[in-house]
């Protein structure tokens, strides 16, 4: 099975109102992602910190696809994918801080956001520990007589690891229904793609599992969207696990505690020229979807948003050391 | 199976797992089994033998190679919804697992702040003795019961390895069943309504007034072995099987402590860092002024499984070696 190229999407198709829906859900994103980063210069955040700034076009056009009985498994840079999802702003800056009204009561920071209502199920900081899960997941919903999708999330650098291989081995020999999501960002920390891997074709890989599998711009949110709502909707429909390969980009440096002396600065420029969100805005404005006004608005609204959750988040309260036990086993018996 | 009928039956600990397995696939319609060669072969020790005919292949699920793949499997399945018991074929191969059952299993009720927790049964055989060398011998369940998050059982008994299974499926949490495999040939008689039984104490399965010789596995035979020898010489040694390894009942073992005054680890595993270290120092703790001698150890002598029979013997812990060890003790500090 040959992975498949996907040409351009159908911009003209797109009203105005999903073009400012999409636009929002970016924006959200890379605001909530300055957010993060200033304040762990403020030290109000700690630990490990990794951003998705260039990456925003992935988790927001993929997740169109999915239904609130689906789910979701990600990695440590998950704040995208948890917000998309519907987890707040509040409750994952409250994560970040420590306090126990986090989405993960504090107790699994920036890389392990966790949301029962949203199925969110991680927030998985080793890196290709998550795609059995998935498979699991989606084993689960097929034994159980369950249309729904798992969609996993995971880096190219997660395509080296031999829970990858055996994780796509599983999913088709079983005919579960989970879409895996490679977030190609051309770099493990600053392992560039060629000196991972001796096939850098990410989707081919997955072909040879037969699993069907597409490689889109990981910068066009549109096509992104395009390829999600296909792949998935060939879950849905009974055939099996698919494969999308989003080719992207991470602005930013792998965590804060990276000099970046694997690439160039000129490398990083020339990938900002193509940054989804600048790219979105510019084609929706030449189609006449938005104006300079929606931008404006949606600014506005996403910046409220993020004071909102500062402010919420700060307000927050830290969980009793006496609790530093509970939550290591259940407590009290099943339902 | 009639209720309250008493009637005795032979069976031995391989027959007692499998009917603990298939009690529980018709119990529990989310229960189902998955591991390497579970099915079409029958189970790598003949143990799930029989049970694709009865169930089928989608709930006795074959899986290939693919320790971390499969056990990762069954976490997503059990957060899905339903009872896995993933049968990891020995121990050994569970290293190419450890990640999913230590970074996930035993984590994610925690890191999600009890949102998510994995019911999740895991069976694994261990031990040594069997003349399989350095890769095929290991003893890791006082290594895994290091792990905070996991539950670490260890059925010694025909009645345990009936009874336990059932018990770890009804917990929200991970369970890990560890069956030597030295004991799937043992044959001991069950009431015919044999069914499940508690996982959290230890039992006295000898009472004795001298020493305290506590153990789990199939090391506990050897221990009884050596108590039936001290018996002759008058010295009364009560043996206490742990029987779950994590959480870890003191109580019963400080208790005997506090009766006999004495006490001998007996363990498969290494010394250094060992699950004995771990009850020396409960018993430290709990009971240091009950102490009429320093406790004692006996474990496995710290190399890798040799092949050659007679140094396997002599690298584990033997009977004859817990004899001599305690008639030291008493007499030493009579
Ligand atoms: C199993 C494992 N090995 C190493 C690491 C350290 N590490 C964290 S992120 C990372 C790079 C992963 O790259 P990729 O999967 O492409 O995701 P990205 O960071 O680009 O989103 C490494 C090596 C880890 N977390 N887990």
């Amino acid at each position: 099975m040959k992975p498949k190229r996907t040409g351009k999407p159908e911009a003209a198709a797109v009203d105005r109102d999903h073009a400012l829906h999409l636009l929002r859900a970016m924006t959200r994103i890379r605001r909530l992602e300055e957010k993060c980063a200033e304040l762990y210069s403020a030290m109000k955040i700690r630990g490990f910190l990794h951003l998705y700034d260039g990456q925003e076009a992935v988790a927001v056009g993929v997740m169109q696809a999915l239904t609130p009985e689906d789910a979701v498994v990600a990695t440590y840079r998950e704040h995208a994918h948890a917000l998309i999802r519907g987890v707040s702003a509040g409750s994952i800056l409250a994560e970040m801080y420590g306090k126990q009204e986090g989405c993960s009561r504090g107790r699994g920071g920036s890389m392990h956001l966790f949301d029962q209502e949203t199925r969110f199920y991680g927030g998985n900081a080793i890196v290709g520990g998550g795609l059995p899960i998935a498979v699991g997941l989606a084993l689960a919903d097929k034994m159980q007589g369950r249309v729904r999708v798992t969609c996993c999330f995971f880096g190219e650098g997660a395509v080296a690891e031999g829970e990858f291989h055996e994780s796509l081995n599983l999913a088709v020999l079983w005919q579960v229904p989970v879409l895996f999501v490679c977030e190609n960002n051309l770099y493990a920390m600053g392992t560039a793609l060629e000196f991972e891997h001796a096939v850098t074709d990410i989707a081919r890989k997955a072909a040879c599992y037969d699993l069907p599998s597409t490689a889109v711009d990981g910068m066009d949110v549109l096509a992104v969207e395009t390829a999600a709502a296909r792949a998935v909707a060939a879950v849905r429909a009974g055939e099996g696990p698919q494969f999308l390969e989003c080719r992207t980009y991470r602005f930013r440096a792998h965590s804060m505690y990276d000099a970046e002396l694997y690439r160039s600065k000129d490398e990083v420029r020339q990938w900002k020229k193509r940054g989804p969100i600048a790219t979105f805005t510019q084609k929706m404005k030449r189609r006449g979807r938005l104006a300079d006004a929606d931008v404006k608005a949606i600014e506005g609204e996403v910046a409220r948003e993020i004071e909102g959750a500062v402010a919420f988040a700060e307000a927050c309260t830290w969980e009793p050391v006496e609790d530093a036990t509970r939550f290591v086993y259940s407590e009290g018996r099943m339902p | 199976m009639i209720d309250g009928e008493q009637a005795l039956r032979t069976i031995t600990y391989r027959e007692a797992v499998r009917e603990a397995l298939r009690e529980a696939l018709q119990k529990d319609e989310r229960v189902f089994l998955m591991g390497e060669d579970v099915g079409r072969y029958g189970g790598c020790f003949a143990v799930s033998k029989g049970l694709l005919e009865a169930f089928g292949p989608e709930r006795i699920r074959d899986t290939p190679l693919s320790e971390s793949g499969f056990v990762g499997a069954g976490i997503g399945a059990a957060l899905g919804g339903m009872r896995p018991i993933v049968e990891v074929m020995t121990v050994n191969f569970s290293l190419l697992c450890a990640d999913q059952i230590i970074n996930n299993a035993a984590v994610y009720l925690y890191m999600s702040g009890g949102q998510f927790n994995v019911p999740l049964v895991i069976r694994l055989a261990t031990g040594g003795g069997r003349q399989l060398a350095a890769q095929h011998s290991r003893s890791l369940e006082g290594w895994y019961a290091h792990i905070p998050g996991i539950k670490i059982l260890s059925p010694a008994t025909v009645e345990d390895a009936r009874g336990m299974l059932w018990t770890a499926l009804q917990d929200p949490d991970p369970v890990l069943i560890f069956e030597n495999s030295g004991l799937y040939n043992m044959e001991a008689t069950l009431g015919a309504d044999a069914g499940p039984v508690d996982i959290h104490q230890a039992r006295v399965r000898r009472a004795g007034r001298d020493i305290s010789i506590i153990t789990y596995s199939a090391s506990l035979y050897k221990a009884l072995e050596a108590a039936e020898t001290l018996a002759k010489e008058g010295i009364e040694a009560e043996v206490i099987d742990l029987r779950t390894l994590r959480p870890l009942d003191e109580r019963t073992f400080l208790e005997s402590v506090a009766r006999t005054h004495r006490a001998l680890i007996v363990d498969e595993g290494w010394r250094s860092g060992g699950i004995s270290a771990e009850i020396a120092s409960r018993i430290m703790e709990g009971a240091f002024y009950e102490l009429d001698a320093p406790v004692a150890r006996l474990c496995s002598q710290e190399a890798p499984m040799p092949y050659a029979k007679h140094m396997e013997d002599a690298v584990l812990p033997q009977a004859a070696g817990i004899v001599d060890l305690v008639r030291h003790m008493v007499n030493a500090h009579g």
